[in-house]
């Protein structure tokens, strides 16, 4: 099964530049399925980065974060071949994690 | 201010389009009627130059962005989202779809040219064989059943995964699609041409009806995408599907929104409709996989 | 502008943010500077989340009210294409942010998201949020322990909740 996190992080001077894509549908419990019943809400709930084992960025999303959720944001510090750990856990107990090579 | 530029826009494009149609009549009327005296070289010229005519602040390569060529603020939407696309888990699904072997060991690269990589731009084709016009999906499924697999849905994933990947390798290469010396092949392209300007649905509307009368405009809330250019960029991510689909998905989807009856995916109507809309934007780059709204 | 913490003595974000402090220190962590810690030991702010009001929300997220600035860029497109996907970023001057959160008064949750921004990470976000139909989109910017926003209207013709 492929990961469901897709980075890029790319360090340019002082800073990292992280981008993040991740397959997840997001589904807002607001919207009825072909039958007419509300798809029940499912969502990543917390998203969080960690360089080097230290967090740089912790996302709380709610219901109104686009499906395949993206997410940019840039950090100091950060070198080529460092690790960039991505994790995250959903409303329904589901989670992911992987850990990428800053460019 | 932006407003007001649109505005201007609008009334001057509509001169336009009136001039441009108007020369497009004079074109195609100059063609006697008759297979045998059908010119889609003279016509195709024609065709594009309806669109530079109507929008000569568009660059020609850029037809093939469809609604963001013709929209600021759409286009930075675009560009934006095109940092990281939301196809991109589909491509990468192309990918793998494509190199896994069937069950006989045999891999979809054996039946395609050049191993199916940048081929895509050659399709749809001429088959003289059938004396049918074969397009990338139907290849993708004859290949399939030549290596004794089931045929996969052409609205399904799996097939705007494949042609996503193909597409994809395909990216910036001209459409090249061909016409050979054959009446059956011109026929095939004089039916494509026919079912894209027969007006159809409760609503009255032809395929030209939105896509060469209308582009730029807004129809309920959607900008309308030029036909120049719009099968360069297939298959798309829709949000307003929320995943991919193929171009088969788009010909129904399309006949659905002026509550026309679609006709099955790759019937002989949908393949020449294709055949007949890639030849016209022959020399524009393949764009795919696109996204859209 | 801070007279709301007078009136909500006490939020749960405030307690969260001491004890997480408390804890992480007992263990001996001692690099990280206090924003950090805060940022990286806050719980997800359900109640938050669930609000159908947007200055609810915010008071249960910050237990204060935000003040304009004009130091605060907040990027989002005029009319959304689909109301499903609307590119969003804010970028600010402002010194020492501790979190950014956006919040479309319009949705059913009217919080769409809240990132916490450790010491050394840059107040430069973008992400993609849906837009029920057309609303202000409020950028939310805690800098120094105080709260700004900017806001910006976003129209929506094609809503992004179904329907």
């Amino acid at each position: 099964m492929a990961s469901s996190i897709r980075v890029r992080a790319i360090a340019k001077g002082e800073t990292t530049e992280v981008q993040t894509l991740i397959q997840h549908p997001m589904d807002s419990g607001f919207i009825k399925n072909d039958k007419g019943e509300f798809i029940p809400a499912h969502f990543i709930t917390e998203l969080t980065f960690e360089h080097n084992g230290r967090p740089v960025f912790i996302a709380d999303w709610g219901t109104a974060v686009s499906k395949d959720p993206y997410v940019k944001f840039a950090f100091k510090g950060g070198a080529k071949g460092d690790d960039l750990k991505v994790s995250w856990i959903d409303n329904k107990g589901g989670t992911d994690s992987a850990t990428f090579k800053i460019q | 201010m932006a407003t007001r530029v649109g505005r201007t826009g609008r009334r001057l494009s509509v001169r336009f389009l009136l001039i441009s149609l108007a020369s497009l009549v004079v074109t195609l009327l100059q063609a006697p009627a008759g297979a045998d005296s059908v010119d889609p070289a003279a016509e195709a010229r024609a065709f594009r130059d309806y669109f530079l005519h109507k929008f000569p602040n568009v660059k020609p390569d850029d037809f093939v962005n469809g609604p963001y060529a013709l929209n600021e603020d759409m286009r930075r939407q675009w560009e934006e989202k095109e940092q990281f696309p939301p196809y991109e888990f589909s491509l990468e699904n192309g990918k793998e779809l494509f190199a896994r072997p069937f069950a006989n060991g045999k891999h979809y690269a054996d039946c395609f040219a050049d191993q199916g990589i940048a081929i895509r731009q050659n399709y749809p084709q001429f088959d003289a064989a059938s004396g049918k016009v074969v397009t990338l999906e139907l290849a993708l499924n004859q290949c399939r059943e030549a290596n004794g697999e089931k045929a996969i849905s052409y609205t399904g994933e799996d097939m705007a995964a494949l042609t996503a990947y193909m597409a994809y390798t395909s990216r910036g290469m001209p459409f090249d699609i061909k016409i050979p010396n054959d009446p059956r092949a011109i026929e095939a392209y004089e039916n494509g041409k026919r079912y894209f300007y027969t007006r159809r649905g409760q609503l009255n509307f032809s395929c030209a009806t939105c896509h060469v009368q209308n582009p730029g405009e807004h129809l309920r809330a959607e900008v309308l995408a030029p036909a120049l250019g719009i099968l360069n960029a297939m298959p798309i991510y829709r949000s307003e599907w929320g995943g991919m689909g193929t171009t088969s998905r788009r010909f129904i989807s399309c006949n659905s929104q002026v509550r026309g009856v679609p006709l099955p995916p790759q019937s002989d109507e949908y393949r020449d409709l294709e055949y007949y809309l890639s030849y016209v934007s022959n020399g524009l780059p393949i764009s795919g996989p696109g996204s859209r709204p | 502008m801070t007279t709301s913490i007078g009136r909500f003595p006490v939020t749960r974000r405030l307690v969260l943010r001491g004890a997480g402090f408390v804890t992480l220190a007992g263990f001996g962590i001692t690099s990280f500077a206090p924003a950090a810690l805060a940022a990286a030991n806050d719980k997800y702010p359900e109640d938050a989340f669930r609000q159908k009001d947007g200055k609810e929300a915010i008071r249960l997220l910050y237990g204060r009210t935000a003040e304009p600035s004009d130091q605060i860029k907040l990027d989002a497109p005029e009319i959304a294409e689909n109301g499903a996907v609307v590119p969003i970023s804010v970028s600010t001057s402002l010194p020492n942010v501790t979190s950014v959160a956006f919040v479309v008064p319009a949705n059913p949750n009217v919080l769409a998201a809240y990132y916490k921004i450790p010491e050394g990470t840059m107040p430069d976000i973008a992400n993609r949020l849906k837009m029920a139909k057309t609303s202000s989109v409020i950028a939310l910017v805690e800098s120094g322990g105080k709260l700004f926003s900017a806001a910006k209207e976003v129209k929506v013709t094609i809503g992004g909740c179904g329907g």
